[in-house]
């Protein structure tokens, strides 16, 4: 089968179109994020974020909403627990983390034993783009978009808030805004991105495109187009992967950023020597 | 003419820990303050007062003539943050980490207008920075790298520039260059303040000395201030190899 063939062929199928589609814009607006996160050193966070919405989700599950909308919900309650338990104990902030995210890790997986059978638990942890419905695809194409758009138009405020954050506040930004503007954004791109990649992995797309474009460029609009360009390569490989040789969506994406990331840091090494 | 800073009877706590208390100063336009005391003894947070980014429990606070948040507004304060608070791996260019000094004044979703530019340009140009304006911050050396945000506080068109550590990990002849830059900007027109260990070359460097100790202990022209009882009273006494007047 010829190359074009090989590409077009899925497309004229409902579900796979869908699966492009869902995937591409997942790569974009992940990409876009995590240029940001990485350099603000956030990485860790969005791991707690993206292992505490399992009981939204499945609590959406029960309730027949948009998986996205039920995790949206834990993952604003684990910013809230982490800043609380942070800011009135002498815990430091990656143990208050480690604690909030996995015990509502661990609610998630008492809900699950209880309520969902093992078909959707494995869906939930490690995504399904292929089989994903219509409301699920809207919310995550329109909700990520929007998420992109948002970061994009105020990326000079993001950037600022991740360098220098002490000279934004002196000139009048509103620098605690922006802050939870942000862990917003968060929120809502792990949130929307859990169909496709599933809450183990979605953590990796948040942060290997942007240090792959970090290794790369010293320019930060370069260093966007780098990761976004990595991450819907790697999208579009792991959809096709599971359309032609059933493999796994998210784990295909995640494997596929991670080798670019190992390939891209081992010629450089290779060349500065 | 009025003075660039009052600040008049400011306390501030975090949470049950006083790090200020009746804490009062008035530092004339066009100074070159040293501000110094033990680490932990309120420098940063004289600073953070001076900036608006803490509201004292009590007192009042006049930069410029106006309030902290009007004063953020007009853009009077800028900042030098200390080396090791900077990131320097951040892809960003000598001349974007100048542009984020016109943020405040200009329409951050529109591309820097030509007035920007040549402003940024300018800046650079005043602080021998200008054939670097290309590289990526982290390509520079330490005095290099200080100039940057003192162009930054130029492009802001600051009228008081606020340095934390300015000489930390610098060599002896960027520490030198760059006491002679702050003193032309302070004979141009700026007001300048620093915090600072560097006791030694002090009464070279500053006109003017704050000592501070949870409170403001003294401020005033170096030869009054910086005297052996005051400084000892400010560092507990345990003062080596400092020559006073």
């Amino acid at each position: 089968m010829d190359i074009i063939g090989f590409i077009l062929e899925p497309l004229q199928y409902a579900f796979m179109f869908k699966a492009v589609v869902v995937s591409v814009v997942v790569g974009i607006a992940c990409a876009i994020l995590s240029c940001f996160l990485i350099l603000k050193g956030w990485s860790l966070l969005g791991d707690a974020i993206s292992h505490a919405v399992l009981p939204g989700v499945v609590l959406a599950y029960m309730l027949g909403i948009p998986f996205g909308l039920g995790a949206f919900v834990f993952a604003m309650i684990a910013v809230l627990l982490i800043g609380l338990i942070k800011n009135n104990s002498k815990i430091k902030e990656d143990a208050v983390m480690g604690i909030v995210f996995t015990t509502l890790f661990a609610l998630g997986l008492m809900l699950i034993s209880k309520i969902v059978s093992s078909v959707d638990l494995t869906h939930v942890l490690f995504g399904e783009v292929l089989g994903i419905s219509d409301s699920s695809a809207w919310y995550t194409t329109i909700t990520l978009g929007i998420a992109a758009a948002i970061i994009l138009t105020f990326r000079k405020l993001f950037l600022v808030f991740c360098f220098d954050p002490t000279h934004a506040q002196s000139i009048g930004i509103p620098i605690k805004f922006i802050h939870y503007s942000f862990l917003i954004l968060l929120a809502i791109i792990i949130t929307g991105s859990i169909q496709t990649v599933g809450i183990i992995l979605v953590i990796a797309m948040l942060i290997t495109p942007g240090s792959t474009a970090f290794l790369l460029t010293k320019n930060f609009p370069t260093m966007l187009q780098i990761a976004v360009a990595v991450s819907v390569f790697s999208s579009l490989v792991g959809a096709y992967a599971s359309y032609y040789y059933d493999i796994s969506t998210g784990g295909t994406i995640v494997f596929v950023q991670g080798c670019l990331f190992m390939l891209v840091f081992t010629y450089q090494k290779l060349m500065t020597k | 003419m009025p003075p660039a800073i009052e600040i008049k009877n400011v306390s501030v706590k975090y949470g049950n820990k006083i790090a200020l208390t009746d804490a009062s100063i008035s530092i004339p336009y066009r100074t070159f303050s040293g501000v110094v005391g033990m680490n932990g003894a309120g420098k940063s947070t004289l600073f953070k007062v001076i900036m608006g980014l803490v509201k004292p429990e009590s007192g009042s606070v006049t930069v410029c003539g106006d309030e902290p948040k009007l004063a953020q507004k007009h853009g009077h304060v800028a900042y030098v943050p200390q080396a090791e608070m900077v990131d320097w791996d951040f892809p960003i260019s000598v001349t974007e980490v100048v542009m984020m000094g016109r943020y405040g004044n200009q329409n951050i979703f529109k591309t820097p207008s030509q007035e920007d530019r040549m402003i940024v340009d300018e800046a650079l140009e005043q602080v021998k920075m200008f054939e670097f304006k290309d590289r990526q911050i982290g390509e520079l050396s330490g005095g290099q790298k200080k100039r940057v945000f003192v162009a930054r506080a130029l492009a802001q068109g600051a009228d008081i520039l606020l340095l934390d550590e300015p000489f930390a990990g610098l060599d002896a002849v960027s520490e030198k260059s760059l006491i002679s830059l702050l003193i032309s900007l302070k004979e141009s027109g700026k007001t300048v303040i620093m915090a600072t260990h560097e006791l030694t070359s002090l009464p070279n460097t500053c006109d003017h000395v704050a000592l501070v100790r949870y409170t403001i202990v003294a401020y005033g022209p170096t030869s009054e201030v910086f005297t052996e009882e005051l400084v000892s009273k400010t560092f507990d006494g345990l003062l080596q190899n400092i020559k006073f007047n």
